[in-house]
């Protein structure tokens, strides 16, 4: 199967394929000792639908569990994986690690891994954005979990957005999961979607393990955006199928309730539609994962094959250069 | 006395404290779930998962420390202790004093931090100084299992409020714990953890280590070394420090934290202006750099002072090194 005949469809598959791919990739790296990194299986649906229906002028701001995102986004894996290696070639030059991969180049402005970091600045981004900094007509998309919900910082966030009518698209992953705390020890069961309502934003809430009703109502919430330039909000219910941090037993997890996402993988999801459908046959699936494999074996080369950054370099990149940018 | 790790000696100073009184409990992201015994043993009243909001677990420890309570709260990693700033240097630290002292707010505050898992500077960054510099907030950084359980212990029955460091670098490191029903170290004593004459090496936490790595390799060169850790930050031990500058004469200060306007000037500052009259070489600070903590091994390594950073210090104090220098410039 050719990449150029592929439906829309088919990349969404391919997409999550390869970022499954890439995480399984860093477990086996976190197991022959490299640094641990909070994966998204299980939440590739949401990375994919949504990051799928911005365009290039837009701006994402993400967090810990940014994988995904930058994958949708176009990332190269191997320049990722350098990144967790802390090598040289990473995308950050080895000084974020896993937490905080940025990539300006790709729009994947401010990660942040304090919780609730990224929706802190993402109004900040959405008003340059209003305020003619960025391309003309881009909007400005923030991912973050049920666990940055917690943080007052939300409240603040959604609250400035709808007053200063800010175009920015809130994407919250509601995974169930806030690090080694269930959700239902937290806040209300429909507490998410109602808080963001409270605040006047405009709410859908979506299966987050489906990746085309993620993708339609991404694309709904983002043209509404463009149109009117105010936020909007999405509240993407999914599952966390690993665990917090690799390595994680998930001994505080209940096995019936992880075997009923497992049961709704996103990615066996969309292969069985495809499948079901008839625009993907069993070979065609089998070519596709060859060809993540073979991509991501070659992302794994290149990390480790990449230098590790120089200690001289230590404090360079603390302060700007007065003027050198201006 | 018993062999244990320092994340043991913490569980047990927690356990402990509980059992003494009633009025301990512990909230924070995940404490039950990390801590099922606890729970089982007093009860999911007094352990407590809270909400992913560092701000409102700080405030409601303060809330009910003036109120009778005596709360410990786990705030993960030191990073995330900025959100809980307001209410911990606004609040816990001030409002006994801004009420005219009607209110006391005896609780701890615990957070790791510290290199060696690679996480970069939004989990590692030691900013000990920012609450030594907040009045009314003590601050406790140990570096053995047998002090993580004692100080722990004692910050638990302080009537102030203590913001407790664990190095995570010392996490998994096993250390004797004595055995003895209550063992309590006292906050405001550092320990003299190495008897020597030459030079006053001072730290606290994982660099302890450092130091002691140094003094052994000094030993070598027949160079006596004295190595003290602080163990508390604040109230800090001024007497502990003095006595020891009296006999050297010299002082390395070694900090992982950067060194400007952190502990390591704050001890150049009470050399200079307290020993002068004894200092013999200038005071030196080895101290991470003016820089947030990198993820990439190689870079978080460079940012540490090592045991060889502080030998070569200490030679150059005693004219060693620069006798070297002056050799070489005459060749
Ligand atoms: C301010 C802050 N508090 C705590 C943490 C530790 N931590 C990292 S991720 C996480 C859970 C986040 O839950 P959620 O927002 O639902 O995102 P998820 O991990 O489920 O993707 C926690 C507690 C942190 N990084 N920052
Ligand atoms: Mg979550």
């Amino acid at each position: 199967m050719s990449a150029a005949g592929m439906t829309d469809a088919l990349r969404r598959l391919e997409a999550m394929l390869l970022i499954r791919a890439y995480e399984e990739k860093l477990v086996e790296f976190q197991r022959g000792g490299a640094p641990g990194t909070c994966t998204s299986v299980g939440q590739e649906a949401c990375a994919v639908g949504v990051v799928g229906a911005l365009e290039s002028r837009d701006r994402i701001l993400t967090n810990h569990r940014s994988a995904a995102h930058l994958i949708a986004r176009g990332a190269d894996p191997g320049r990722l994986m350098a990144e967790v290696l802390g090598r040289i070639d990473g995308y950050c030059g080895g000084r974020s690690g896993s937490l905080h991969i940025s990539a300006k180049e790709l729009g994947v402005v401010l990660t942040s891994t304090i919780v609730g970091g990224e929706l802190s600045m993402a109004p900040g981004v959405a008003l340059a954005q209003k305020m003619g900094q960025g391309e003309p007509g881009g909007i400005v998309a923030v991912f973050f979990g049920d666990g940055a919900a917690c943080e007052g910082i939300f409240h603040e966030a959604l609250n400035l957005a709808v007053q200063w009518q800010l175009p920015l698209l809130f994407v919250c992953e509601n995974n169930d999961w806030q690090a080694f705390v269930h959700r239902r020890e937290t806040m209300p069961d429909n507490a998410i979607a109602d808080w963001a309502a409270g605040h006047g934003l405009p709410v859908a809430t979506v299966d987050g393990n489906d990746v085309e009703a993620v993708h339609a109502a991404a694309r709904e919430a983002v043209a509404a955006i463009r149109a009117d330039g105010q936020p909007r909000f999405l509240e993407l219910v999914t599952y966390r199928l690993r665990g917090h941090f690799e390595p994680d037993d998930q001994a505080y997890v209940d096995a019936d309730e992880l075997a009923r996402w497992q049961a709704r993988d996103p990615l066996q999801g969309q292969a069985d539609r495809l499948l079901a459908q008839g625009s993907l046959g069993a070979a065609d699936l089998v070519q596709l994962r060859d060809r993540v494999a073979a991509r991501i074996e070659a992302a794994a080369r290149f990390a480790q094959a990449s230098a590790w950054p120089d200690p001289h370099t230590l404090t360079h990149h603390v302060y700007a250069e007065q003027g050198a940018r201006s | 006395m018993t062999r244990m790790t320092t994340e043991q000696a913490i569980h047990q100073a927690l356990a402990e404290e509980m059992q003494r009184d009633e009025r301990v409990l512990l909230m924070g992201e995940g404490v039950a779930t990390k801590r099922p015994d606890l729970v089982q043993d007093f009860g999911a009243t007094r352990v407590r998962n809270t909400p992913l909001a560092e701000a409102i677990i700080a405030g409601t420890a303060v809330g009910a420390a003036a109120s009778g309570l005596r709360p410990v709260i786990d705030l993960l990693f030191a990073p995330f202790l900025t959100y809980a700033m307001d209410a911990l240097v606004n609040s816990a630290g001030k409002l006994r004093y801004l009420s005219g002292g009607q209110f006391e707010f005896p609780l701890v505050a615990m957070s790791m931090t510290g290199s060696g898992w690679c996480v970069g500077a939004q989990h590692n960054h030691n900013l000990e100084a920012m609450f030594a510099h907040a009045p009314g907030l003590k601050v406790v950084m140990p570096s053995t299992a047998a002090d993580f359980k004692g100080l722990l212990k004692a910050a638990i029955r302080d009537d102030n409020p203590v913001v407790f460091f664990t190095d995570l670098g010392l996490l998994h490191q096993e250390g004797e714990v004595p055995d003895e029903a209550d063992h309590v170290v006292p906050l405001g004593l550092a320990a003299v953890r190495r008897v020597g004459a030459d030079v006053t090496l001072v730290s606290y936490a994982k660099t302890v280590g450092v130091c002691l790595q140094a003094a052994e390799q000094l030993q070598a060169q027949g160079i006596a070394a004295e190595v003290i850790d602080l163990r508390t930050l604040k109230p800090l031990d001024e007497t502990t420090v003095l006595r020891s500058l009296r006999k050297t004469g010299r002082l390395v200060v070694v900090t992982e934290a950067s060194g400007l306007c952190g502990m390591a000037a704050e001890l150049a500052a009470l050399a200079a202006t307290r020993a002068f009259d004894v200092l013999r070489a200038p005071v030196v600070r080895l101290t991470g750099p003016d820089a947030p903590g990198a993820s990439s091994w190689v870079l978080e390594q460079a940012a540490l002072p090592t045991a060889e950073a502080v030998v070569e210090a200490v030679r150059g104090m005693l004219g060693e090194v620069a006798v070297g220098c002056e050799a070489l410039a005459a060749s």
